[in-house]
């Protein structure tokens, strides 16, 4: 809905920047502390475009995903249409454009972890937390996520929450390792 | 046996600080090229050593630093690129070498770069590898701080900028143009080639894209000599090589051994052969987009040569073991649903094909597929084969499916007839 409005708002995808800029979201819809942090990208890079992962990483880092309302500030901040903006968020698995849990859980789905029965560990956390892959626990406190090889595979299956990796993962280990994240 | 990449490598312990790597050698190597060495001559010797990409294309790195404009008149700033965004499914090499030896790559980048007389370099580390970044983050203060990085170094007038830049995703970075388009902020689709990154890379200028594993055999190269590298293989390939096994195997791991060891001395001696009840139905040898070979070839080489010879490639050379109790169509559908999702979209084949081509997978593994769907499978395995995409994704993908249908072709037929998968660890 909201990138509908300011997609109207927007006469032209990119270069006529002015049009948003003025619109609910600009750039001084991000924090200073962002805006530090993008100046910080932006100083290593030739032009600010180039600075967007970045930007979405910082923001992601903030605020857990990245709103619509995060799309246009960022957009505004580096003088780029929202719609490239979103281009590039929505290329990445890791950019969430919706809200995540407090923790998210990646269940690697990959070749190794496949033939070491990663579908018992799924089974085993469908089964403890009620949610299936893209979904979030009713406390807000998990967010189960399918990921491509981890680059574990000698201590398949593998998950990792957060920034924790877990190795050689049983389903008799789960309680335990959930326990650690409230 | 010499094991020049991991000698220092001791998992589960810390990896060296500058202190203890220059104490073992370390940073000898960039002294003796920077007091002693020309540009060029770096690039011969490591031409001349023959050592071959470690990321799965295996060409001479010596010879695709070559391609570099060099003196007064090139472009620059030129970049060097360690491509350390390690996610073919079943590959775990780089990061042992990321976590045990951060200063090995960092040397080996910066004796790259004054090879190609790059003043900046990156390090594009995938997202998930949270250890090896905090350790390469460590490891780079330290080498500025010591004046290994930056102007001047080491008062030779060579300088490097160098930078962490860690993914947020996506199979796909790993294309060294995709890699290219994600630095500057882009959307990871491959650019055409040519101009050839070498030539025209990152923001147009020439760029020089190397697996970690490569550039961490740069300051051994410089240290021992052309012949000391072709030395430490028993095959025509130089060098020493990590490799991997994982699947159903008693002591699955990655070890450096010399180049050209048998699939055999790699299962049997290596990985502690199978897991009692379980026999060796097929393996990729390196990664997910090789051919299946069989138990028929335990005695081929992991060389270049060698598995290609056996209708195959070499890869990354760490290879999965599929055993009998694995559905193989489940397993070739678990990566086809890999590599469609990760097909970043650029090119219709691999777009549209890739996804019917799971799909098509998981009615079989369903037990509502046909015969028609199986020709339709090998049909595709020419439509998205080599000259018909932008990039390798969708001929990668296609290999270990072709060779599924050809090794394994009986198992596909059993899903028809059955009208289920007749393994009890099938679809899940």
């Amino acid at each position: 809905m909201i990138m509908q409005e300011i997609n109207k708002k927007q006469t032209t995808r990119s270069g006529d920047t002015a049009k948003y800029t003025e619109g609910v979201f600009g750039a001084d819809y991000l924090s200073d502390q962002e805006r530090s942090e993008i100046d910080h990208e932006v100083s290593m890079v030739p032009h600010k475009s180039a600075a967007v992962i970045e930007a979405l990483k910082i923001v992601q880092h903030h605020r857990g995903w990245i709103s619509d309302e995060s799309v246009t500030a960022i957009a505004a901040y580096l003088q780029m249409g929202a719609a490239e903006v979103d281009s590039v968020a929505t290329f990445y698995n890791l950019i969430f454009r919706k809200p995540v849990g407090r923790h998210v859980i990646l269940v690697c789905d990959s070749i190794s972890c496949y033939v070491m029965k990663y579908g018992d560990i799924y089974k085993a956390l469908q089964e403890k937390l009620k949610i299936k892959f893209g979904e979030t626990t009713g406390d807000q406190c998990f967010t189960l996520l399918p990921n491509a090889c981890l680059g574990c595979c000698d201590h398949a299956p593998a998950i990792m929450i957060d920034n924790d990796l877990y190795k050689d993962v049983t389903v008799g280990m789960l309680d335990r390792i959930l326990q650690k994240y409230t | 046996m010499e094991r020049p990449l991991t000698q220092f490598i001791h998992p589960g312990c810390p990896p060296f600080d500058l202190r203890e790597y220059e104490m073992t050698g370390g940073y000898s190597a960039l002294k003796k090229a920077l007091a002693g060495m020309t540009p060029l001559e770096v690039q011969k010797l490591v031409q001349d050593s023959g050592l071959k990409g470690r990321g799965g294309a295996g060409f001479n790195t010596g010879m695709k630093w070559s391609f570099v404009p060099m003196g007064d008149a090139a472009p620059h700033p030129k970049y060097l690129i360690a491509n350390a965004d390690e996610m073919e499914p079943g590959t775990f090499k780089d990061r042992l070498l990321l976590e045990g030896n951060p200063h090995q790559l960092i040397e080996g980048m910066i004796l790259s770069a004054y090879a190609i007389q790059a003043g900046v370099s990156y390090i594009f580390l995938r997202w998930a590898y949270k250890k090896a970044a905090q350790l390469l983050r460590k490891s780079i203060h330290e080498a500025y701080t010591a004046g290994l990085l930056g102007k001047n170094i080491l008062g030779s007038g060579f300088s490097l900028e160098m930078h962490l830049h860690t993914g947020v995703g996506r199979y796909m970075c790993g294309e060294e143009t995709a890699l290219l388009n994600a630095l500057e902020g882009k959307r990871a689709t491959p650019r055409a080639k040519p101009p050839f990154p070498q030539v025209s890379g990152l923001y147009g200028k020439p760029t020089i894209v190397n697996n970690v594993e490569t550039l961490c055999n740069i300051p051994h190269i410089v240290n021992n000599g052309a012949a000391w590298f072709k030395g430490l293989s028993n095959s025509e390939d130089s060098g020493t090589k990590l490799y991997g096994v994982s699947g159903k195997v008693n002591t699955p791991g990655c070890w450096e051994l010399p180049m050209g060891v048998t699939v055999r001395e790699l299962i049997e001696e290596h990985a502690g052969g199978m897991q009692n009840g379980y026999q060796l139905k097929g393996v990729l040898p390196g990664g997910a987009s090789t051919d299946f070979l069989t138990a028929e070839h335990l005695d081929v080489k992991m060389d270049f040569g060698g598995v290609q010879a056996a209708g195959s490639r070499l890869g990354t050379g760490t290879m999965v073991v599929m055993d009998d109790a694995t559905c193989p169509v489940g397993f070739v559908h678990n990566l086809q649903h890999f590599f469609a999702q990760e097909s970043c979209g650029w090119c219709t084949p691999c777009r549209e094909g890739l996804p019917w081509v799971e799909k098509m997978l998981m009615s079989l593994e369903e037990g509502s597929g046909t015969a028609e769907d199986v020709e339709l499978l090998q049909m595709h395995t020419q439509l998205l084969g080599p000259g018909n995409t932008f990039c390798a994704l969708a001929p990668g993908a296609m290999e270990p499916l072709q060779s599924a249908l050809k090794y394994f072709r009986e198992d596909f037929d059993r899903h028809i007839q059955l009208h289920r998968c007749p393994y009890e660890n099938g679809h899940h």
